[in-house]
């Protein structure tokens, strides 16, 4: 009799609590607008996930400390996909079978974007990735609920050839690892070659974890090249660079974006001098001209990261940045109806952030050109503007 | 002429690596000889080797000191390793210590991987890093000491096995456990003793290729599994077929990549150890068992 007076209690009072709730003033003005984030937090890709979770969250609580957006406050609900495509699908089911969810960032990488993105498709959500693949919003009419802030290896390659074009270098040899990141650079390097008047003398490949590329560049001497592009993440560029010191090699080293980072100068040492990368402007900010529109972002963030995570700000952390901020900016003239949002994010012009200057389209949910890239040479361990 | 030039650059890159190979492949083969385990926890010795060494050159920027520190640490390592997970275990079957090595192996790794984390780190060279010119190839000092090290180190391993009392005991277990604990040898102790011995020449070549390679947690596995290769093509338990194998591993890596492809560098690797495999499945140098 007594647990069933407490039951009967207990029931009373949820059902109580259930109306003062929903008596709760004008419940739908207020209610949260919810965000979902799929990030690498942890696992091999966790560089780039971390950061771009702490750009998310630095974000949002800005907002919600001012407020919200028009009085609505952002509920994030950020899930962990550890680099791993099986749990970027269950939690990007998770999300899009969630009805107040409005939108997702990210998810970091490539391949955990392209399932994450058939989902969402499917739902009608939109999705604004952090991944760098072309793919991922191309072609953008397949593509019409996802959107990237990444820039792609396509602007990179553009970029080097390009420079190349400009100090008069027409045969390289390539160098590219073998993971998907290597494979994608390569067919970029080959197909765009001939556009600029480059011809591609020699191509060789190294395994992501090879710790010595001497023969391969044994082999680059051999050729004509008058430049080596390398293309590849991780310690094996910096491995290159110092095989090809050894062995005497004067030519110019060009890396990809891929090495864009303090560390990598830490790790090539001296061999890191004179070597050429395209990178995006966040590297280089303070060395922008005044007159450049990204300075001020990419200012505003560098020194906001810096003093919430006390670690240094990176391009990754960039991308959910630049992402969050055009979604606040959707938001705010869309409110909660998914449709409205994807419209904003495709009408997107001008939008100064840290990758570059985003104008999309509805044939470019990327909205970035080659320009979101600069050239920089490393001079006595550090990045230097030079294009 | 026109070939000699890089055949030779291809040359000294093959023998540095297969140094290095050869020594982790002596690894594998005196704990085979003390207990008939293949150690799979070897590669991350390795690993362990050139992180420590890098830790300590942090905290104290003297290179022979990291060396040695880094050699008795991970020695160190090693004897705990194989006391803890190894002699607890009631049922010693071969293929269950084996399993046993295999688990240690990624509990080493990931261990490796909270306190270091996934980035990579760089050692200075042992001494300076301007490439000394060979006719028409280059070789930069640290391939020489590579090169030196491990000879040294094959030698006095082959003087302590030859020479000492202990070293004698060892091999007399490898012979025959039951004999040897017969004529009151501590056939446990022996056990223990290759398991330091053989953690200590992985961290010695750990310590040697990171200002080649650099360091990262997940260097371990392709090395150890080179090794392991390296021992296999020389034949397992032989001092002379480490060597021997480790050496031809290296070279082959090189001149294929080199005259073949370089996308073809592990498949050449793993296709000899199949072809010695299939062809002479006791090793170059192993004798008919």
């Amino acid at each position: 009799m007594k647990t069933k007076a407490i039951l009967g209690g207990l029931i009373l009072a949820l059902v109580g609590l259930g109306l003062i709730f929903l008596g709760c003033g004008d419940a739908k003005k207020t209610a949260p607008y919810v965000v979902g984030g799929i990030f690498s937090i942890s696992g091999p890709a966790s560089y780039l996930g971390e950061p771009e979770r702490n750009s998310l969250e630095m974000v949002i609580g800005e907002v919600n400390a001012k407020g919200g957006i028009n009085g609505h406050p952002i509920k994030l609900t950020i899930y962990d996909d550890e680099g791993d495509v099986t749990k970027a699908r269950l939690h990007a089911t998770k999300l899009a079978q969630d009805k107040n969810c409005l939108a997702v960032i990210g998810p970091s990488l490539t391949h955990t974007s392209m399932t994450t993105l058939e989902i969402t498709q499917k739902a009608k959500l939109p999705l604004i990735s952090c991944a760098a693949g072309s793919a991922i919003t191309a072609p953008a009419k397949d593509r019409v609920w996802v959107f990237k802030t990444a820039q792609t290896d396509k602007m990179a390659v553009e970029r080097i050839y390009q420079y190349l074009q400009k100090t008069n270098l027409k045969q390289v040899a390539i160098l590219t690892v073998s993971t998907g990141f290597g494979v994608a650079g390569k067919e970029q390097l080959l197909s765009q070659a001939s556009q600029y008047g480059i011809q591609v003398v020699a191509q060789e490949v190294f395994g992501e974890k090879d710790t010595d590329m001497t023969p391969q560049l044994t082999k680059l001497r051999g050729s004509t090249a008058q430049a080596v592009i390398c293309w590849g993440t991780g310690p094996a560029p910096a491995l290159v660079a110092k095989n090809m010191k050894q062995l005497g090699i004067t030519i110019p080293l060009v890396q990809s974006h891929g090495v864009a980072s303090k560390k990598f100068i830490e790790l090539a040492g001296d061999a890191g001098d004179g070597i050429i990368l395209p990178a995006g402007k966040l590297v280089i900010w303070q060395q922008l001209p005044d007159t450049d529109p990204q300075k001020a972002v990419c200012k505003e963030y560098a020194e906001k990261y810096h003093a919430k995570f006390k670690a240094p700000e990176s391009s990754f952390g960039g991308y959910a940045y630049d992402a969050v901020r055009m979604l606040n900016q959707a938001l705010t003239k869309a409110g909660n109806n998914r449709d409205k949002i994807r419209s904003e994010l495709e009408g997107l012009k001008n939008f100064v952030g840290i990758s570059g200057i985003f104008n999309m389209s509805p044939e470019d949910h990327n909205g970035l050109s080659p320009a979101a890239f600069v050239m920089v040479k490393i001079e006595k361990g550090e990045f230097k503007l030079i294009d | 002429m026109e070939n000699f030039a890089p055949l030779l650059q291809y040359l000294i890159s093959g023998l540095t690596n297969g140094a290095i190979y050869a020594l982790i492949a002596l690894g594998f083969g005196i704990i085979y000889n003390a207990t008939t385990i293949i150690n799979f926890a070897q590669g991350e010795m390795v690993m362990l080797g050139a992180l420590c060494a890098i830790s300590i050159y942090h905290v104290a920027p003297s290179l022979p000191l990291a060396f040695a520190g880094a050699v008795v640490l991970v020695t160190c390592v090693g004897l705990v390793f194989e006391r803890l997970a190894l002699r607890p275990v009631k049922d010693p079957t071969p293929i269950a210590l084996i399993i046993i090595t295999v688990g240690g192996a990624v509990l080493i790794k990931g261990v490796a991987m909270l306190i270091w984390g996934k980035e990579a780190y760089a050692l200075p060279p042992f001494s300076g890093n301007d490439p000394i010119h060979l006719g028409p190839a280059t070789i930069l000092p640290q391939n020489l000491w590579v090169l030196g090290i491990t000879a040294i180190s094959v030698l006095a391993l082959e003087a302590f096995f030859r020479l000492t009392l202990v070293g004698k005991a060892m091999r007399a277990c490898a012979y025959n456990t039951r004999a040897a604990r017969l004529v009151g040898i501590a056939a446990g102790r022996m056990v223990q003793l290759s398991f330091g011995l053989s953690a200590a020449l992985g961290a010695g070549a750990g310590i040697l290729i990171a200002p080649l390679t650099l360091g990262v947690y997940d260097m371990g596995t392709m090395l150890g599994l080179k090794g392991f290769s390296a021992a296999i093509i020389g034949g397992l338990g032989s001092l002379a077929g480490g060597v021997l194998g480790g050496l031809v591993l290296g070279v082959a890596e090189a001149l294929a990549t080199g005259f073949i492809s370089s996308g073809y560098r592990d498949a050449v690797a793993f296709l000899l150890l199949l072809l010695v495999l299939f062809l002479r499945p006791q090793g170059l140098v192993g004798g008919r068992k």
